[in-house]
């Protein structure tokens, strides 16, 4: 049996996605051509299209669409981008659709759960010494989420160091407390743009 | 000619060549870069992912730094990485498009002691600068070694031209750094795969989709014969060079090319020694593609393709 | 004028105004303005109830002055005009506020809409009761029309003409007329072959003893006006005496100089440097290609000349400036094909076989450079597999965002013709929507389905020669996300087609520009009214058909080409045309000679009297343009129906809200 459509319901979740995006992403004017996921280097690997994504945007299915692990997959090629013949931010939007998977606690059920604690370790790095961190990022993201590739990684982080090209101990920027507290005031703004 | 220059973590360490190569060629090419005092990281794709105005005020404090610093270096802020390069472009973008959000940028930013005026700081990539502000003819003047004998694969990745916030190269077909390439004495490839993904940092997400995506490139290379692969990135860098034999590993093949950073082979062009070029932290030696230099005669253009068999072929220029 | 009594009507237009703007009150707010004796609103003021009312109101309340505000005068000024005249007013007593295309059409906001709606009928008022009783000018029409643009709209339009008894001077920039259909093999949906149906008519023009026939030549200038225009035609050197020669074609045999041939052959074969485009070409004689004849490069050669039995070659010819004399004007002028370069990631130019639509109309022609096979680059191997890429250049913000209307048809065709002459070949549709609508043409896409066409419902991403997979070495991969399942595919192919959209001419603005017309965003003509004023343009005696106006397909291009010859055989049949009393005067006695009027005059409509030091207006020369009334330094030039205190008194009008009365007074002392 078909679904009952609630056309209150379909805005708002279009609207939310719109609203959370920086400038406008144009999702609206998607025409449904396909140039996207046709262009997409990790296409084959996705559940879902961009295309398909946008298609149930606008049918308002939001949990469907914050548990696709599509926005996981992004590359951030923007190929999609500079391609859309109808100038849709595409990129932008599966950044978006990452935000919303995780306020809502729905990215766990996208089959690609690692990616988004791979941005937190990276984060957390970032806000601490203002600057990336590789060796902790690999030892601390490998450890946690993916054990067995810690493993297989080694040889290759132990290349880096050899050749130089790893630090041992992270760098800290001298304004690390005016940047604490330009993030902390970002993070009481909220996520909408 | 003198920049703000905002070398991006990678540069620290990982791309350490890139940063030594950078520096050492400037200065013969008349460029001065003065590193942005305290920068900090601009958060790669990650942060985005998590939360957008903490995503935007993290790269806005190097911004409004650049822009405090901007007597010293004309307003021109120049990334080496394209990653850095994009997110830069982007945020300076966005904030002048869409002013509610560089009101919340600004907010957050005031909580520093900084502020960030959208529009008063030019993002650059290095290659845009050393293409267009030095020019091919300065260049050319300075080569004292020719790369001939030298096929070069130039390998663009997608952010320093996608999608095209700095505008500087086409979107699909760059030919800047061939151009660049060609000007130092090499032979250039022109292989399709020129602006596909490098995969980025599905190395660290989804392993199997990462590996292809590098398969694919170094295939495409390999298959257009060419001596080395060129980047402008430190994530194209180490993606093709460190994570090479893990694909041999993955698809049994067989796959040695080099890959270098643009600036390090304007560096071998003019002469500057290998050493002060980082040369050597590269994970497929890059020696037996250094020592063809010199040993083939330079390109004497383009094959002329026979036209009394078949029927013609369409020029790429428009007017045929 | 303090006795003038005015008569204002507001139009509800339906809801086109009324949904809008609150017509009741602008109504009677109108009443109660100082002139005003009758103001009424009404359903549909261009109905004839609506014109009855008027004409009724005029007699019955002796109106003076009338103002309707309803749609664009564009629309139905002369109608409003027709109503005053029938009960005994001046038409030109009559003034139209448009309070719909720039009012009601332009917001939602009733509140202001309706405020709008008073400050434009308030300067209606204001104006019409400074109005003069004018006469219009009469016109004689020349029975002549120029035609600029041989291809099949141009035919058209030129036999239609010249066959009424009227004669046309047909100028065409190319060595032959024909445009784009003598290209085509076949034209859809019907199959019939292009050339079989176009020759005739293109030997008709060439006989017909009513059409002088300017190929190789192009407009240079274009002066006066409807009924009575001078244009300037230069006549290209083709360096062959037309009078000499036969047409035997000896002279392209023998030329030594092989050439690319990116006009007719659409680059895909090749002539020669003194060549005929087609051997059907009308007229039959020849032109010398001189940045490629080695005479006129190197000095050397000569040989066309030596072999033309009829001494007809002339290195020296020289071109020819021709002043011809007409009463209309037909751009026909035509398209260019989106090139598909501006597009890297589908590959042409790089990639051999991916190919232009027209360089396939080429080659599955018979006439064409491969005799009709259907074979790659290297004009020997035929195809397996063959995909037809759509919306190429169209449907995109990057490019066109227009839809180019004729390639979904035309892509059937080519589906079709690959299914005839390589049976076994597989051919593949990419396509983001398929648009059939014209007659047989959906019938024609269900025939392609029966005969076996994949159709991929999904916009191409890519074609690539990168292989990943075995299955893939050697040949192009078209790269798409099939949109009916949600997955990216990867189809390997031998050739590509790329269905590429039509734009208008890179010179289109330019051409504009010269005939006084507009071009849209797009560089299409425009035309008066999209629905029910397709072929005539805003410039009187300037009509435009086919591709020059925008994407269209044959038959609809013909419908055109016959449509604005009939528009203006109407004209030539009336003789005399009345035209608008708009016309600029001087006042000698204010006149200081000055002359900055004769310069700035676009239409050289101003002369000037050495004996009596003062300029005068040629009345029939002037076009209303309003330029020198402006730059007059002594004030010495009016204009009628835009007199300056007409012009003053509609802006205090439209100010009425915001200016202190009295404010125009200080301005015109």
């Amino acid at each position: 049996m078909a679904e009952t459509i609630n056309p209150a319901q379909t805005a708002s979740f279009m609207d939310e996605v719109v609203a959370a995006t920086p400038g406008d992403p144009h999702l609206d004017r998607c025409l449904q051509c396909g140039t996207c996921g046709g262009s997409c280097p990790s296409g084959p690997d996705m559940d879902h299209t961009p295309r398909q994504l946008f298609a149930m945007i606008a049918a308002g299915m939001k949990e469907e669409v914050l548990r696709s692990n599509a926005p996981w997959y992004c590359v951030s090629c923007y190929y999609c981008v500079a391609r859309c013949p109808q100038e849709v931010h595409i990129t932008d939007l599966m950044y978006t659709l990452k935000q919303l998977a995780i306020k809502e606690g729905l990215y766990r059920e996208s089959g690609i759960s690692n990616a988004p604690g791979f941005s937190q370790t990276f984060i957390d790095f970032v806000e601490n010494y203002g600057r990336s961190f590789e060796l902790g990022l690999a030892a601390k993201y490998a450890l946690r989420y993916q054990p067995l590739n810690a493993v297989r990684m080694a040889p290759m982080g132990l290349g880096l160091l050899r050749r130089g090209r790893m630090a041992i101990i992270p760098k800290r920027i001298k304004g690390i407390d005016q940047l604490k507290a330009i993030l902390a005031r970002a993070k009481a703004l909220g996520g909408t743009a | 000619m003198r920049y703000g220059y905002y070398p991006g973590c990678s540069l620290e360490r990982n791309a350490i060549a890139y940063h030594q190569s950078a520096v050492a060629v400037a200065p013969q090419l008349g460029i001065e870069l003065n590193e942005i005092d305290d920068w900090n990281c601009c958060g790669a794709t990650e942060y985005s992912s998590i939360d957008l105005i903490p995503a935007y005020a993290l790269i806005a404090r190097n911004l409004a730094l650049a822009e405090q610093q901007q007597d010293e270096n004309g307003g021109q802020l120049v990334a080496p990485c394209s990653a850095c390069f994009l997110n830069l472009s982007k945020a300076d973008h966005y904030m002048a498009e869409a002013p509610d959000l560089a009101e919340k940028v600004n907010d957050a930013l005031s909580a520093g002691g900084l502020h960030y005026d959208p529009g008063s700081i030019q993002v650059r990539h290095l290659l845009d600068v050393i293409v267009n502000d030095v020019g091919y003819d300065a260049i050319k003047a300075k080569v004292s070694k020719p790369l001939s004998g030298l096929r070069v694969a130039p390998y663009y990745g997608c952010l320093i031209v996608r999608p095209g916030y700095q505008a500087f190269d086409d979107p699909e077909y760059p030919t800047s750094l061939d151009k660049l390439m060609r000007v130092l004495g090499a032979e250039v490839v022109d292989y399709p795969l020129k602006t596909h993904c490098c995969g980025g940092h599905m190395t660290q997400i989804s392993r199997p989709t990462a590996l292809e995506l590098i398969r694919r490139l170094l295939k495409n290379a390999a298959d257009y014969e060419a001596d080395a692969i060129v980047t402008v990135c430190p994530m194209c860098q180490l993606n093709l060079d460190a994570f090479q034999a893990d694909v041999n590993r993955f698809f049994g093949t067989d796959f040695h090319i080099p890959v270098l950073y643009f600036t390090q082979l304007i560096g071998v062009a003019l002469n500057i020694s290998p050493v002060e070029l980082g040369f050597g932290k590269e994970f497929v030696d890059a020696r037996p593609a250094l020592d063809k230099i010199g040993t083939g005669s330079p390109p004497t253009g383009r094959r002329r393709r026979s036209r009394e068999k078949g029927l013609p072929m369409p020029t790429m220029s428009e007017e045929g | 004028m303090s006795e003038e009594r005015v008569g204002v009507y507001i139009c509800h237009c339906g809801t086109n105004i009324a949904g809008t703007v609150d017509v009741e009150d602008v109504a009677r707010w109108a009443g109660e303005q100082p002139h005003v004796v009758v103001a009424r609103d009404y359903k549909f003021m261009c109905s004839s109830l609506g014109q009855e009312l008027i004409e009724k109101d005029i007699k019955e309340f002796g109106l003076t002055r009338v103002v309707v505000a309803s749609c664009s005068p564009h629309m139905h000024e002369k109608t409003f005009r027709g109503a005053c005249e029938r009960a005994g007013l001046n038409p030109f007593l009559f003034e139209m506020a448009n309070i719909r295309e720039q009012d009601s059409w332009a917001t939602n906001d009733r509140k202001a809409a309706t405020q709008k709606a008073k400050a434009l009928v308030k300067a209606a008022i204001e104006r019409v009761i400074h109005h003069e009783p004018l006469d219009p000018l009469q016109v004689e029409i020349n029975s002549s029309t120029l035609i600029v643009g041989g291809g099949i709209a141009g035919i058209t339009a030129a036999l239609e003409l010249a066959n009424a008894g009227y004669h046309v001077y047909l100028v065409e920039r190319e060595p032959s007329i024909g445009g784009h259909m003598a290209q085509l093999d076949k034209t859809f949906p019907t199959l019939d072959c292009s050339a079989c149906i176009l020759t005739p008519k293109m030997v008709e023009v060439d006989q017909h003893p009513n059409i002088t026939l300017l190929s190789y030549s192009e407009v240079e200038k274009v002066e006066g006006h409807l009924g009575d225009f001078t244009v300037t035609v230069r006549k290209k050197a083709r360096h062959v005496i037309e009078d000499l020669c036969t047409g035997c074609g000896e002279c392209e045999r023998r030329c030594p100089k092989r050439v690319i041939d990116n006009s007719f052959e659409a680059g895909l074969g090749f002539r020669k440097a003194i060549y005929r485009p087609f051997p059907q070409a009308v007229p039959k004689y020849p032109v010398i290609d001189t940045d490629n004849c080695l005479w006129f490069q190197i000095g050397k050669c000569r040989v066309c000349e030596r072999f033309c039995p009829t001494g007809a070659i002339d290195y020296e010819q020289q071109d020819e400036l021709l002043e011809i004399k007409v009463g209309n004007i037909i751009l026909a002028t035509g398209y260019k094909l989106f090139d598909p370069r501006r597009i890297p990631q589908y590959g042409y130019g790089r990639l051999a076989n991916v190919f232009t639509s027209l360089e396939f109309e080429r080659m599955v022609n018979a006439a064409g450079p491969t005799g009709g096979r259907i074979v790659l680059r290297d004009g020997e191997t035929e195809p397996k597999s063959v995909a037809i890429i759509h919306c190429v250049g169209s449907r995109d913000r990057n490019y066109n965002e227009y839809c180019s209307k004729v390639c979904c048809m035309y892509s059937l065709k080519f589906a079709h013709l690959v299914h005839e002459r390589l049976p076994e070949a597989e051919v593949y549709n990419f396509y983001i929507d398929i648009r059939t609508p014209g007659k047989g043409y959906e019938e024609f896409y269900h025939r392609l389905l029966e005969e076996g066409t994949h159709f991929i419902r999904g916009r191409v991403a890519e074609v690539t020669d990168a292989a990943r997979q075995p299955g893939e070495e050697g040949k192009l991969i078209v790269q798409v996300e099939d949109t009916l399942i949600g997955k990216q595919r990867r189809i390997p192919v031998d050739m590509v087609i790329l269905s590429a959209g039509l734009e208008a001419q890179p010179d289109a603005r330019e051409v504009a520009q010269k005939f006084g017309l507009g071009c849209d965003a797009n560089g299409f003509f425009v035309e008066r009214h999209p629905k029910l004023d397709p072929v005539a343009t805003m410039t009187d005696g300037v009509f435009i058909a086919g591709t020059c106006q925008g994407p269209r397909d044959i038959p609809d291009t013909v419908a055109q080409g016959a449509a604005a010859a009939a528009r203006i055989a109407s004209l030539i049949s009336q003789r005399v045309v009345q035209m608008e009393p708009v016309r600029a005067h001087i006042d000698e006695d204010l006149c200081s000679g000055c002359r900055i009027c004769n310069d700035l005059c676009p239409y050289n409509a101003i002369v000037y009297h050495e004996d009596r030091q003062v300029s005068e207006v040629i009345t029939a020369l002037c076009q209303g343009c309003g330029a020198c009334v402006a730059a007059c330094p002594s004030g010495a030039i009016t204009e009628a129906h835009f007199t300056d205190e007409q012009i003053m008194s509609e802006i205090e009008g439209i100010l009425w809200d915001v200016r202190p009365q009295g404010a125009h007074e200080a301005a015109l002392a």
